[in-house]
């Protein structure tokens, strides 16, 4: 499926191209082909309007024949029946001659017997062009992509307009915002015309250009504004431009504060969905499960597994190097796929979520009644028995899915993000979070409203009198692990959208949430969530302070370490007159 | 949970366990004896004066392979001091392995001289990083005691440090083994930064000279192999004498019950301060002596899951003897050397196993295989005399023993 998307994309957009092609004898393409090839036989003036007008439709075909003519590619062919004005292909044969494509029908050009012509480039006559006619061109070419269909390719347009410091394109632009309907290109419309007002001789032009741009916080002029600030050249031009940047970079800052806060904010929560799991495993049951990260990485597995399944099938073989006789044993397993497309094969993702709880929960029980549960007295040796799982489930993965890391790819709606005044904030960031705040009230809810909760609580502040008055512990502390393990599958299913997903995947994580819960405190839902929000934030301005991500994460360490001499219990300690 | 197991105050019994004590230690005396005379004398004679046709000849790579098994038992006695003398599960100590390894290497890297790629005085990548000259940090490692010096400085005051803001706030159990292991993480990132000017992931590499003499001659590897022997002894010694100190008891009484240690008067936090000390320049030795033999270091070395290898040596040799780590390492290092090469794939999966079924079926180890089996025989047996009678606790807790020391 990981090719199979690309693939169709590929064929979609050649089907598109082909169509294109086909469509090109339409109505409206003959009349700009004719007049296309009109202009390009005409001269001065004239010709200059000509080629306004064309570009002004937006057609792809003005587009090709400009771009080919400083190139000296637009020849004009003299033939029996006059002037015939024509595109030389790029492509050349072993003689070194291409064909052409007349302009007037878009047939390649033929001789009088109806034989395609080939051309050698030295022996053609190239259109003329001179230098008034080249930046006409240009003009044209400009206009041409402001007109593009797709608003990112106009707002790329205008800035470059924008930053071409000459004056001449305000016209352009101005012709734009006449058509414009996009609000994005609107503003950057606005933002390149002040941009290239900058540039005006008149001071009040100027002035009125800089109180623009600072109204509209433009970034990408920051650096021009910074420039007039600096020059001597015009005091009152300089002091309203030092009082733009001024705001400008308020503005920076600002993005930048709320920019990191977001991102701590989303950090934090994918902390807290790695976390809670553990938060319930070793917060509440006391085990040391070392095969949490493991447990993480089945959930991202299911998702890859799912995915494959709504697209091409899965299916794996493994070779064990041991051998039966003369036959090395094999096992392996293909499952069909349902080769779905579009939002069906989208839609995988809302099955992966509940199938990667399942699985991971089964998991976890199955983990829990093999070995877990002959170590709760112990639980130093439970941290060492889980590693071992957890050295035995990472090698599993290598077997089953490949050492490298797979490919899992994010359904539409959750790619793409929220501009807010050049503020970025990305769909999957927002779904991280607001799945976390989802799966925190789902925990809250099963531990405080349900039976099963009642008896995880009485369980875990006394194990023994819990027994007494009949309460099946053992059985509890099953379905507990299992609830706990389940939980990290969904934060696995969640870090399959943002992050890559390979065998080593639940390492990553692991001593991060080991931390997230210690300095909650243990035992503790509520401390497990403060933590992580206040280490994803602390983490991301540290980071944006230290400028490396790996320095703030060593000041976040040590901070934590510190926290624990001010509150050795982390933030919400249970107290008990118990010791340990 | 650690420290709050319930300890079942039996009479002690008589004869029998003692005797089984007496009978082990006398074993232990013999066997360590004997493994001495082996490691020190046999094998470096049978490597220098056989020729290498002969069947007892042992290969310089064998030699170099002990070596670096015997620096792994060094690691695995420093884990065991902790873990099984004071209970404190260490997942960090690889660090002060590393530390040390580091500090050894920073010497070698400067005996390197010119010869290195670049043919520069300083370091090759430091030429590469761009810097021209040698900075300021690494001058003194020209000379060893200095670079000794430094492996026993950095790793005693960083467990110092450390130690004493874990102890003084009361943090134990597996709060404490996860921030050792944050700690081992949070350095490991760290070195395997570039800016530290310490290498960066490639670590250093690539040595020729160690006091002047040829790092590649097998007489200096068998000179470092002995070195390493002898530096094990000494560990083994020490440590040996430690625990028949009141010290190694108030130690073992921190492992049973920290809290009625505290309670008798004792300041357990600055006991197990010491111990951490003494352990992280244990594991700083065995790194010290590592590097030489093996050629390099790098930060995967402080990677979180090598202390837990570590861990897993003592483990499977048995916590709470000084033989234990040192079977431990050496038969696991074997198994994963002969696995690595036999069943590439399947090796993480043999030492998973490994683990699991360790802790499962056999807490104390190798060492405590005897003793288990011994148990287990006596249950049967008196299963059958007494039918009726209700079993008595098969085992005594190891609490008892030091316990009833402590008591005296």
């Amino acid at each position: 499926m990981n090719v199979r998307l690309p693939f169709i994309l590929v064929v979609a957009c050649l089907a598109c191209l082909t169509r294109f092609a086909s469509a090109a004898p339409a109505a409206a393409d003959a009349q700009v082909r004719t007049n296309l090839a009109a202009a390009v036989l005409a001269n001065g003036e004239e010709q200059q309007k000509m080629l306004i007008d064309l570009a002004n439709t937006g057609s792809k075909i003005v587009r090709e024949v400009l771009v080919g003519w400083p190139r000296d590619q637009v020849i004009v062919y003299e033939s029996t029946n006059g002037k015939l004005p024509a595109v030389l292909e790029d492509e050349v044969d072993a003689d070194g001659k291409a064909r052409a494509i007349r302009i007037d029908n878009g047939d390649f050009l033929k001789d009088d017997k109806g034989d395609i012509l080939h051309l050698s480039p030295t022996d053609v006559t190239p259109a003329e062009s001179d230098a008034a006619l080249r930046s006409t061109i240009q003009k044209a070419l400009d206009i041409l992509a402001l007109s593009a269909p797709d608003p990112d390719a106009r707002r790329a347009a205008v800035q470059k307009l924008g930053n071409s410091a000459r004056e001449s394109n305000l016209q352009v632009l101005k012709l734009r915002l006449e058509k414009e309907h996009d609000s994005a290109v609107i503003k950057s419309i606005h933002e390149a015309t002040a941009l290239l007002e900058l540039g005006s001789a008149d001071p009040a032009r100027q002035i009125s250009a800089i109180k623009n741009l600072a109204k509209l916080d433009s970034i990408g002029s920051l650096d021009t504004l910074k420039r007039l600030a600096n020059s001597k050249t015009n005091a009152p031009v300089a002091e309203a431009a030092r009082g733009a940047v001024n705001s400008i970079e308020q503005h920076i800052s600002a993005i930048n504060i709320f920019g990191t806060l977001f991102r701590g904010l989303s950090l934090g929560s994918i902390l807290l969905i790695v976390a809670l799991g553990l938060a319930i495993t070793f917060g509440l049951m006391g085990v040391i499960n070392m095969a949490h990260g493991e447990m993480i990485a089945i959930g991202a597995y299911t998702c890859y597994v799912i995915q494959n399944l709504f697209g091409s099938g899965f299916g794996f073989s493994i070779i064990l190097p041991f051998h039966f006789g003369s036959h090395p044993i094999s096992f392996g397993l293909h499952l069909p796929g349902l080769n779905a497309t579009g939002l069906l094969y989208e839609s995988y993702f809302l099955f992966a979520i509940p199938l990667s709880f399942i699985v991971a929960a089964i998991a976890g029980l199955v983990i829990e009644r093999a070995v877990i549960r002959f170590l709760y007295r112990r639980p130093l040796e439970s941290l060492l028995a889980t590693w071992g799982i957890s050295l035995i489930m990472q090698q599993l993965f290598r077997m089953v899915f490949g050492a490298n890391n797979v490919q899992v790819n994010s359904p539409s709606w959750l790619q793409g993000h929220f501009d807010i005044r050049d503020l970025i904030l990305g769909y999957n960031r927002i779904f991280v979070i607001g799945f976390a705040v989802m799966i925190v009230a789902g925990t809250w809810l099963l531990l405080t409203k349900t039976p099963l909760g009642l008896l995880i609580r009485a369980v875990m502040q006394n194990r023994g009198m819990a027994s007494c008055i009949g309460v099946r512990t053992d059985r509890v502390n099953m379905l507990t692990f299992a609830f706990g393990s389940g939980l990290a599958g969904l934060a696995g299913a969640f870090l399959s959208q943002i992050g890559n997903v390979g065998p080593s995947l639940g390492q990553t994580y692991i001593v991060d949430s080991f931390m997230t819960v210690v300095v909650g405190g243990v035992g503790s839902i509520v401390g497990t969530v403060w933590s992580a929000v206040g280490i994803g934030t602390g983490d991301q301005i540290l980071q944006q302070v230290s400028g490396s991500p790996v320095t703030g994460k060593i000041v976040m360490l040590i901070i934590i370490i510190l926290f624990l001499q001010w509150k050795p219990g982390g933030l919400f300690s249970i107290r008990s007159r118990s010791l340990d | 949970m650690e420290t709050g197991r319930i300890v079942f105050h039996s009479k002690p019994q008589p004869g029998l366990k003692h005797m089984q004590r007496a009978d082990f230690k006398k074993f232990e005396n013999w066997g360590v004896v004997l493994a001495a005379a082996i490691l020190l004398v046999a094998l470096p004679y049978l490597n220098a004066f056989t020729p290498e046709s002969s069947f007892l000849h042992v290969s310089n790579f064998t030699i170099n392979l002990y070596g670096k098994y015997l620096c792994y038992a060094i690691l695995a006695i420093s884990v065991d001091l902790l873990w099984g003398y004071v209970g404190l599960l260490s997942l960090g100590q690889a660090l002060y392995f590393s530390l040390g390894g580091y500090m050894m290497g920073m010497y070698l890297m400067r005996m390197i001289g010119d010869l290195g790629q670049y043919h520069k005085a300083i370091p090759d990548f430091l030429v590469f990083l761009g810097w021209t000259t040698l900075p300021t940090f690494w001058k003194p490692f020209s000379s060893l005691p200095f670079a000794l010096m430094m492996a026993c400085l950095l790793p005693g005051l960083l467990a110092l440090l450390f130690g004493f803001l874990a102890f003084r706030s009361r943090i134990r159990g597996v709060y404490f083994s996860i921030l050792t292991q944050a700690l081992t993480y949070g350095a490991c990132l760290l070195f395997f930064r570039n800016s530290l000017l310490l290498g960066g992931n490639n670590g250093f590499t690539d040595f020729k000279f160690i006091l002047g003499y040829d790092l590649r001659s097998p007489t200096t590897q068998r000179a470092l192999y002995i070195a390493t022997v002898v530096a094990l002894l000494m560990v083994y010694g020490v440590c040996r004498w430690l625990n028949t100190t009141k010290f190694g008891l108030v130690q073992r009484a921190i492992r049973d019950s920290e809290n009625r240690v505290l309670f008798s008067g004792y300041a357990a936090g600055n006991y197990k301060l010491f111990a951490y000390v003494i352990a992280a320049l244990i594991a700083s030795l065995g790194g010290i002596l590592y590097v030489p033999q093996v050629g390099i270091i790098n930060p995967s070395e402080m990677a979180p899951d090598k202390s837990l290898e570590a861990v897993v040596w003592v483990a499977v040799g048995g916590r709470g003897t000084l033989i234990g780590p040192v079977l431990g390492a050496l038969i696991v290092n074997a198994l994963k050397s002969w696995a690595t090469r036999a069943y590439p794939d399947m090796w993480l999966m043999f030492l998973g196993a490994l683990f699991v079924l360790v802790t499962l079926f056999m807490p104390k180890g190798l060492v405590g295989l005897a003793s288990q089996l011994r148990a287990v025989k006596e249950r049967v047996l008196r299963k059958r005399q007494s039918v009726n009678k209700e079993m008595p606790p098969a085992e005594m807790p190891p609490a008892t023993a030091a316990e009833n020391n402590l008591a005296k």
